[in-house]
């Protein structure tokens, strides 16, 4: 590291101090976030959602195939998460590093626990035939807060994507199978006993403690999780779930304005 | 790239394609400079179907040191799609094709690139394809040169790429009859035309720094074809110039 990441950190370090962060935003504010559903002709669902300079764009292919022995009946979901090198300098080529698969498991949590894709409905012959839902997460440039960038444009992916029945002789496309509340995830990190919602890059780099919370529409905890090695004491994690259902409750707006757009965009 | 020609007309009596181009007409091409914070130059480029975002970090310490050399900098473009970019989701990381294409990309960069200003550098160039609809190399090729150029790394020319191919030509008694040298195919001009002809130039010279075809041409269908690629690149190549103008005009003009 160079000496002038290291100067920014201090400063932004001792200005959590003085209760201000380097952007001028305040402790429990997001940078402006952008929702394009719909951008990939390609997929079966497609979103870009940049946070701040944050940048993701997220696929849905689908395809037929078994399902599992436990489940016969029920439609399967498949996250991978790629850092590709585009994204920042630090990442390398190659197979996923600890970092995306990390990444991965928290929207596919986030997706899989909230049962928002109605994944019984996703059955063509029981025990035999179903749908598989590849969610393919693709940071394109990273300047922090991954996790709530990546998922609500999985989400805003979902929400558009269509089911390509007619390419295997099933019957006509239709929108995939969805429940309308979705949780919405929101995480803070914690430096010099600030606790800040929305981290950019530099305040994640100094970061001892993270927390994320996903919050439903009736303000309820669907999910969470801590990363790092620092603590919280009992009151941040209040104030962290108290801001996370705030901030949710916005950018769930924000999600349903970009999809309804998309679908009268589309015609539906 | 046999097709079945007799099933799908790819040009109809009036010279249209199957699309509504005439025979020398691009598809349409938007070309954005500077979109992404991280890296040092970056471009969005959407060319007909195709969508492509283009990174170039460095010139910086080319890691492991064994790829080092001690008098230029290395160029090293890694060109990628996207699991979601093509019809039947494609498995993620580096395939032979895609290996193949970075290598051609990174050679063709490296000519116009003045690698000698830094030695034991690398300079890398990440293309994302993330939407796929035929011609991905060129669009790639021509993302990545105004990434370079949006980095500010020392290059001789802004190179640039575009393909022309044939279609719609016949095979009677195994002699090939009839056909039409065309612009920029599309993807089913692509699957079923006759022949593909990526080409990628230095535009100040007319150098040719990637040149690739399959399928099958007659010598003299060659020149034609390689004289409208290269027409092709030059009007990409004012493309370019213009997305790169938007950005940094406005600071120009402010500091005279």
């Amino acid at each position: 590291m160079t000496i002038v990441p290291t100067l920014k950190k201090d400063y932004i370090y001792k200005l959590a101090g003085q209760g201000k962060r380097i952007d001028g935003r305040a402790f429990d504010e997001y940078r402006p976030i952008v929702i394009e559903p719909g951008i990939i002709r390609k997929a079966e669902g497609s979103a870009r959602v940049k946070i701040g300079n944050t940048q993701v764009v997220t696929g849905i292919k689908m395809d037929v195939g078994e399902p599992y022995p436990d489940t016969p009946e029920s439609g399967v979901i498949t996250t991978s998460a790629e850092l590709i090198p585009m994204a920042s300098p630090d990442f390398e080529a190659g197979p996923p590093q600890e970092d995306a698969i990390e990444l991965a498991r928290v929207v596919d949590r986030g997706i899989r626990e909230s049962e928002v894709i109605k994944l019984e409905e996703l059955c063509i012959e029981p025990g035999e035939k179903i749908w598989i839902i590849f969610i393919d997460i693709h940071v394109i440039d990273y300047d922090g807060n991954l996790f709530d960038c990546a998922s609500l444009a999985s989400l805003a992916a979902l929400y558009t994507t269509m089911v390509p029945a007619e390419k295997f002789d099933l019957g006509d496309d239709y929108p995939l199978p969805m429940r309308d509340e979705p949780p919405i995830s929101c995480t803070a990190a914690k430096f010099n006993d600030a606790v800040v919602f929305d981290p950019i890059l530099d305040e994640e780099e100094i970061a001892e403690a993270r927390l994320t919370v996903a919050t439903d529409v009736n303000g309820d905890i669907r999910a969470m999780q801590k990363g790092l090695s620092g603590g919280f004491t009992v009151e941040e994690v209040k104030k962290v779930i108290k801001g996370a259902v705030v901030n949710g409750r916005e950018i769930r707006e924000k999600l349903w304005d970009s999809v309804k757009k998309a679908k009268e965009e589309k015609g539906e | 790239m046999a097709g079945n020609a007799e099933e799908i007309k790819l040009i109809d009596e009036n010279g249209r394609r199957v699309d509504g181009r005439k025979p020398d007409e691009l598809r349409k091409i938007k070309i954005e400079a500077g979109v992404l914070h991280r890296a040092e130059g970056s471009c969005y480029l959407e060319w007909g179907g195709n969508k492509v975002v283009a990174a170039v970090y460095g010139p910086r310490e080319a890691i492991p040191k064994h790829i080092q050399d001690p008098v230029k900098a290395i160029v090293n473009a890694r060109y990628n799609m996207a699991a979601f970019s093509v019809e039947d989701r494609k498995k993620p990381g580096p395939d032979r094709r895609s290996r193949e294409i970075s290598k051609v990309t990174s050679e063709a960069l490296e000519r116009v690139i003045i690698t000698d200003l830094f030695p034991r550098a690398s300079i890398d160039v990440n293309i994302e394809i993330l939407d796929a609809e035929a011609g991905t190399r060129c669009a790639g090729l021509t993302a990545a040169a105004v990434a370079l150029a949006d980095a500010g790394i020392p290059m001789r020319d802004i190179p640039v790429a575009c393909a022309a191919g044939k279609i719609g030509a016949e095979v009677v008694d195994g002699k090939v009859k009839g056909g039409c040298i065309v612009l920029d195919l599309c993807k089913e001009e692509d699957n079923y035309g006759n022949a593909d002809l990526p080409v990628a130039i230095a535009p100040r010279t007319d150098e040719i720094l990637l040149l690739q075809m399959d399928g099958h041409l007659t010598y003299e269908e060659f020149e034609e074809a390689l004289e409208l690629a290269i027409k092709g690149c030059h009007i990409v190549s004012k493309l370019q110039r213009e997305a790169l103008l938007r950005k940094y005009q406005p600071d120009v003009e402010e500091n005279l």
